[in-house]
């Protein structure tokens, strides 16, 4: 559930009526929420509250933005809910994975707080499994998008204008019959459940993912935010495209401590 | 179709049996002392039992969609005895007003609070926690020794909104926001603070410079935004983070604006150790704790025990 971080008198801060909501999937090489990151450190969005759920694992550490002594003292939890207004734009970051058996209710809590809260529209960021894509998927851009019918209305003509690779769908029994055809995401953890959830309840949703596979995925995030980008126009695009991104300083150390002197 | 009764039997004599619906391939779950068998049953061979067995480990199932059975989230059963000495569940009762709240999570850190804070004459015993993993079960007696798993609850006989918990066992992802609800849900939480104690391995420490140089074990503190006193040592720098229990509890105060406040404590010593028991010394000053410590040489002496009766184990050398 999402709770307020002030609870007196802030309530405008909390009121997301025709925002776009934007949240990463926990998903392969963890490339939608190290994307999110991105998003929120450049434009120095405001925490305006929690996602409190028994569905993500506990996690908390002090803030993962902080730029200065003063600011570093704040701790963050698992699951927070960032706005900046003047670009109507409200961003959920999570940052631990799911607990087993809890995708379903997770999902059931996010959409209806997407419909109460009265969102225009989400954008889910989500990565795949490069390893599973076909002979056709190896060639040309690795980054795809999915629009529900409702957002397909409204901007997929857009879509057609930036030139943009829709997620094909895969043999629903491949080498047996190849005329019945689903949208399969493999690793890309509640994107596939959260897509059909949103198109069978009417809410405007757009996919944007990337394949890839773990290991240092921070050029991952950066092709994801910039495929944003592209659509939203959060920043200026310039080009020299990974210089426009602000990296959070909790980024450090992602590969392990330093070396011990002894070692050589 | 009719319903079909179906009657399993298992070694150890222990049985389950099911009502199947009447259309299409169902599931039928019984179990042995160790294992559950589940039996997908297609409707062509209802009379002959099974068609497949699968293996599934111990624990709560529960019949979710599709007829399919679900492993639940393992419960863990918060046990009172606040008023008059006979055990209630939890929330039977109106919550009880609670000014102080002092949690030791980890051996090393509740033998802390054992040895420097609990004594048998000012506290007394009024909760304990029930519960079962992969790791650890945890029974409803009070009388534990250090080395044991036990969740256990004590109140101080001359304030009773002081409360201490001591939490030796592994609360599973799964249990511990079952854990959050059953033990806050009991509590008033105006004017609370809440101190959390616990230990981590140093290795898990992220630093420029090697894990191998730092002086060890040291205290890291996290505080909430509510928190506005004092903390004992530097605060966790970032990229550090902080898991499990521990977590699940400054979470909890950070969302509710409950000021709290974690002592996490990096050591590389997993068992019982006095080094990393005294390392929580600082702590003895805060204004917290300061009005609940007891007598030094009292504290000294349950240390050497402690460290007796965890050496016993240790002898397989001689």
């Amino acid at each position: 559930m999402f709770v307020p971080c002030d609870r007196g008198g802030g309530s405008a801060s909390s009121d997301f009526k025709g925002f776009t909501l934007l949240m990463p999937a926990v998903s392969v090489g963890n490339v939608g929420q190290l994307a999110t990151d991105l998003v929120i450190s450049t434009l120095n969005m405001t925490k305006v509250g929690y996602f409190y759920t028994d569905c993500l694992v506990p996690m908390v550490g002090n803030n993962p933005y902080a730029t200065a002594e003063e600011n570093s003292m704040e701790l963050s939890i698992n699951a927070e809910v960032y706005s900046l207004p003047s670009k109507k734009l409200v961003v959920l970051q999570i940052r631990s994975p799911f607990i087993k058996n809890k995708y379903r209710p997770f999902c059931e809590t996010l959409l209806s707080w997407v419909k109460s809260s009265k969102c225009a529209r989400v954008v889910l960021l989500s990565s795949s499994h490069a390893y599973q894509r076909d002979d056709e998927q190896l060639l040309g851009t690795p980054l795809r998008y999915l629009l529900t019918p409702d957002l397909e209305k409204a901007v997929g003509g857009l879509m057609q204008e930036l030139n943009w690779k829709e997620m094909e769908k895969v043999a629903a029994y491949p080498g047996i019959n190849d005329t019945e055809k689903v949208l399969h995401i493999p690793g890309g953890g509640i994107t596939k459940l959260l897509f059909t959830e949103s198109c069978s309840r009417g809410i405007q949703m757009a996919v944007l993912l990337k394949f890839c596979s773990e290991g240092d995925n921070i050029p991952d995030a950066f092709a994801l935010v910039n495929y944003l980008n592209e659509w939203l126009q959060l920043v200026k695009s310039e080009v020299n495209t990974s210089s426009q991104w602000k990296i959070p300083s909790s980024w450090r150390l992602l590969f392990g401590n330093g070396l011990p002197p002894a070692l050589f | 179709m009719p319903e079909l009764l179906l009657q399993t039997e298992a070694k150890e004599g222990r049985r389950a049996s099911h009502r199947l619906p009447a259309s299409g391939r169902c599931c039928i779950l019984c179990h042995t002392a160790l294992t559950h068998y589940l039996f997908v049953v297609s409707p062509e061979s209802r009379e002959k039992v099974l068609a497949s067995v699968f293996q599934y480990p111990r624990g709560n199932y529960r019949l979710g969609d599709r007829n399919a059975f679900i492993l639940s989230a393992k419960e863990i059963d918060v046990l009172w005895t606040l008023k008059s000495g006979a055990s209630t569940e939890s929330s039977a009762d109106e919550p009880f007003v609670c000014s102080k709240f002092i949690v030791a999570i980890g051996h090393n850190a509740a033998a802390f609070l054992s040895s420097f804070i609990l004594d048998s004459v000012c506290w007394e015993v009024v909760g304990v926690v029930k519960l079962w993993n992969e790791w650890c079960r945890t029974s409803n007696t009070t009388n534990v020794l250090p080395t044991d798993s036990f969740c256990l609850f004590y109140r101080l006989i001359s304030d009773p909104t002081v409360l201490l918990c001591q939490c030796s066992c592994y609360v599973a992802e799964d249990q511990q926001f079952q854990w959050l609800e059953k033990v806050f849900g009991c509590m008033r939480k105006e004017d609370l603070q809440v101190t959390v104690l616990s230990t981590c391995p140093v290795a898990d420490y992220k630093t420029q410079e090697s894990t191998l140089t730092l002086p060890s074990p040291f205290l890291k503190a996290l505080k909430t935004k509510e928190f506005k006193e004092e903390v004992c040592c530097p605060l966790l720098e970032q990229p550090n983070i902080v898991r499990d229990l521990p977590a699940a509890v400054l979470s909890y105060c950070q969302v509710w604006q409950i000021p709290a406040v974690l002592y996490q404590c990096y050591t590389d010593v997993i068992k019982l150790d006095t080094v990393t028991i005294e390392a929580f010394k600082p702590l003895l000053s805060s204004k917290i704790l300061k009005s609940l410590v007891k007598d030094v040489s009292e504290s000294t002496k349950i240390l050497k025990k402690l460290l007796t009766t965890n050496e016993t184990h240790n002898n397989i050398y001689i």
